[in-house]
């Protein structure tokens, strides 16, 4: 029996040297699709408990990250922006290509946090309390920025960080680009494309660039003659000094 | 004049097919399937639960504990039900019953296995119908839900309320989803198989367990040993023979984990699925042969 379980023990062996070049190969296979990409290290241990840890190994580490964003939402309901800021940097090392808590997450982070440090009336010292939104908002940015990375194709992401750039951080000129990369990889949302050129045109400096994009906008297609696209477009006439037979038509 | 009694086959479907039914009805015998309670609790309680979050949370989550719970059933069902099965049929002495008949102990091995696999298929079947089941119970809720907001707030453009519709049909089923549930299968399948394997030289059902389960943990880090020894890390030299010899005798379980980008909206391409449950049916097959070479020796 004993020289049968040798004899299986260098079987063994000899068939992980054959499969290995297999599972090397499948390996690559998987990450070239999108899998097998998050990241389990020593780094992720130091931030979830060591069952956690032991069941992210295990195989499970969408059931722990769903199971973390149930508590983030539990610490959402009394309001534990610290600790939800926590939950969500591990939910998304353990779901780096779940879109959805990348964005929920931007979110929390963005808007509500951001305005409950605002509207916090045990810090009386109004700079405190402005500069803790402003971490806020970073937080959220910095949230989208590491989910676009994980997701470059994701044009979800991209729109979300645009709105976020447009709208808590007032960078234009960064929401234009990422309006304009939302379009590119979702070219259903006719609305994308002209968002891009809005934005663009309050970028201070590409203000040509924004009338010919705005321009081009109008003239492909008159589903785009919006009150907003030829407002803007208006402004960028009065703004380059275009001569009068070259602008568009004023609205009666 | 007498004929001769025919010889029984050396090798017999029938047989095989008889021993993974009463393997099969043995395990019903012990209320095995009782865990898909636990299951529907588990999944119908979430989602009770989930009705909390927006919708995209909400399916997003009841796939992630779904599947996962699907993950952890069927991978604990593989390795405690089939590490009982020979030292049960030992201690009840069955099997000698039934290796005194003409059949051979690499049919006996088979019907096990074929028996447990037949009960993962039927757990992990039922289990996926429960987790679709309630999917589309959720996902017409909310669309009904839609669809009774837009006839109290008259004036709701049409082609609004159908982008909704089609936002919530895209977060709940996809066709992905199959065949994360197919490779969940195949992942319990290798389990069981390795777990025959170690009850055939295994003294203990107890041994058998602990030894699958040291290896479940081991298997999900096996692609990290892998890379360890062969991408030419900067590693001491025993510590590279270490992870050599953990990338050749544990199977790569992390292959198999699929599920987890899935949910994530990661899509299976018909070769990347079946090159994956070709790996598994290649353990499975792997093991088996392993499983008859060491039993085909074992005094009983």
């Amino acid at each position: 029996m004993k020289k049968r379980i040798f004899i299986v023990f260098v079987l063994l062996l000899a068939f992980g040297a054959a499969r290995v070049p297999l599972e090397r190969h499948i390996d690559a296979v998987h990450q070239e699709a999108g899998f097998r990409t998050a990241r389990i290290d020593l780094d992720l241990r130091s931030k979830i408990s060591q069952m956690g840890f032991v069941a992210a190994l295990s195989g499970f580490r969408s059931f722990v990250a769903a199971v973390l964003w149930i508590e983030a939402h539990i610490a959402w309901e009394r309001t534990e922006w610290g600790r939800m800021a926590a939950l969500f940097d591990t939910v998304t090392i353990l779901q780096p290509k779940s879109a959805l808590y990348w964005d929920m997450a931007s979110w929390h982070m963005a808007w509500n946090a951001s305005n409950a440090a605002l509207e916090n009336k045990e810090e009386p010292n109004e700079f405190l309390r402005r500069r803790a939104q402003r971490q806020y908002f970073e937080l959220g940015k910095k949230l989208l920025e590491d989910g676009i990375a994980n997701n470059p194709k994701n044009a979800m992401l991209w729109e979300r960080y645009a709105v976020l750039l447009r709208d808590k951080l007032e960078d234009h000129c960064g929401a234009a680009n990422a309006f304009q990369q939302a379009a590119d990889f979702n070219t259903s949302r006719t609305y994308l494309p002209r968002m891009a050129a809005y934005e663009l045109a309050r970028c201070e400096g590409r203000e040509s660039e924004a009338y010919d994009r705005l321009k081009f906008l109008y003239d492909a297609d008159p589903a785009n003659h919006v009150p907003g696209l030829i407002a803007r477009l208006k402004e960028m006439e009065d703004k380059l000094g275009i001569p009068a037979e070259n602008r568009i038509p004023s609205t009666p | 004049m007498n004929s001769k009694p025919a010889l029984p086959s050396a090798f017999s479907i029938s047989r095989i097919f008889v021993l993974a039914t009463n393997t099969l009805t043995e395990l019903a015998r012990m209320k095995i399937f009782y865990f898909l309670l636990l299951f529907a609790l588990l999944v119908i309680g979430n989602s009770l639960f989930m009705a909390r979050l927006s919708f995209e949370e909400e399916f997003q989550m009841l796939k992630d504990v779904s599947l996962g719970a699907m993950s952890i059933f069927t991978s604990l069902l593989a390795i405690l039900a089939t590490a009982m099965i020979l030292p049960k049929d030992i201690e009840d002495r069955t099997i000698y019953t039934i290796l005194a008949k003409p059949v051979p102990r690499f049919e006996y091995l088979a019907g096990k296995l074929i028996g447990i696999l037949m009960l993962l298929g039927i757990s992990t079947l039922v289990m996926a119908l429960m987790f679709f089941t309630v999917l589309w119970f959720r996902e017409t809720t909310v669309i009904a839900d839609a669809h009774r907001q837009m006839a109290d707030a008259a004036g709701t453009p049409t082609e609004e309320l159908a982008a909704y519709i089609a936002k919530v049909q895209a977060s709940a089923f996809n066709t992905n989803l199959i065949p994360g549930v197919i490779v969940i299968f195949f992942k319990a399948a290798l389990l069981a198989s390795l777990t025959l394997f170690v009850s055939t030289f295994a003294t203990s059902a107890i041994f058998a367990m602990i030894i699958s389960i040291a290896v479940y943990f081991i298997g999900h880090l096996q692609a990290t040993a892998r890379d360890y020894w062969l991408e030419g890390m900067d590693i001491a030299w025993w510590t590279r023979g270490m992870v050599a010899l953990v990338a050749l005798i544990f199977p790569d379980l992390q292959a198999f984990s699929l599920a987890d980008d899935i949910v994530a909206g990661t899509a299976v391409s018909m070769g990347l699925f079946l090159q994956t449950i070709g790996l598994g049916a290649l353990y499975v097959g792997v093991y088996y042969l392993f499983a008859c070479v060491v039993f085909s020796g074992r005094e009983l």
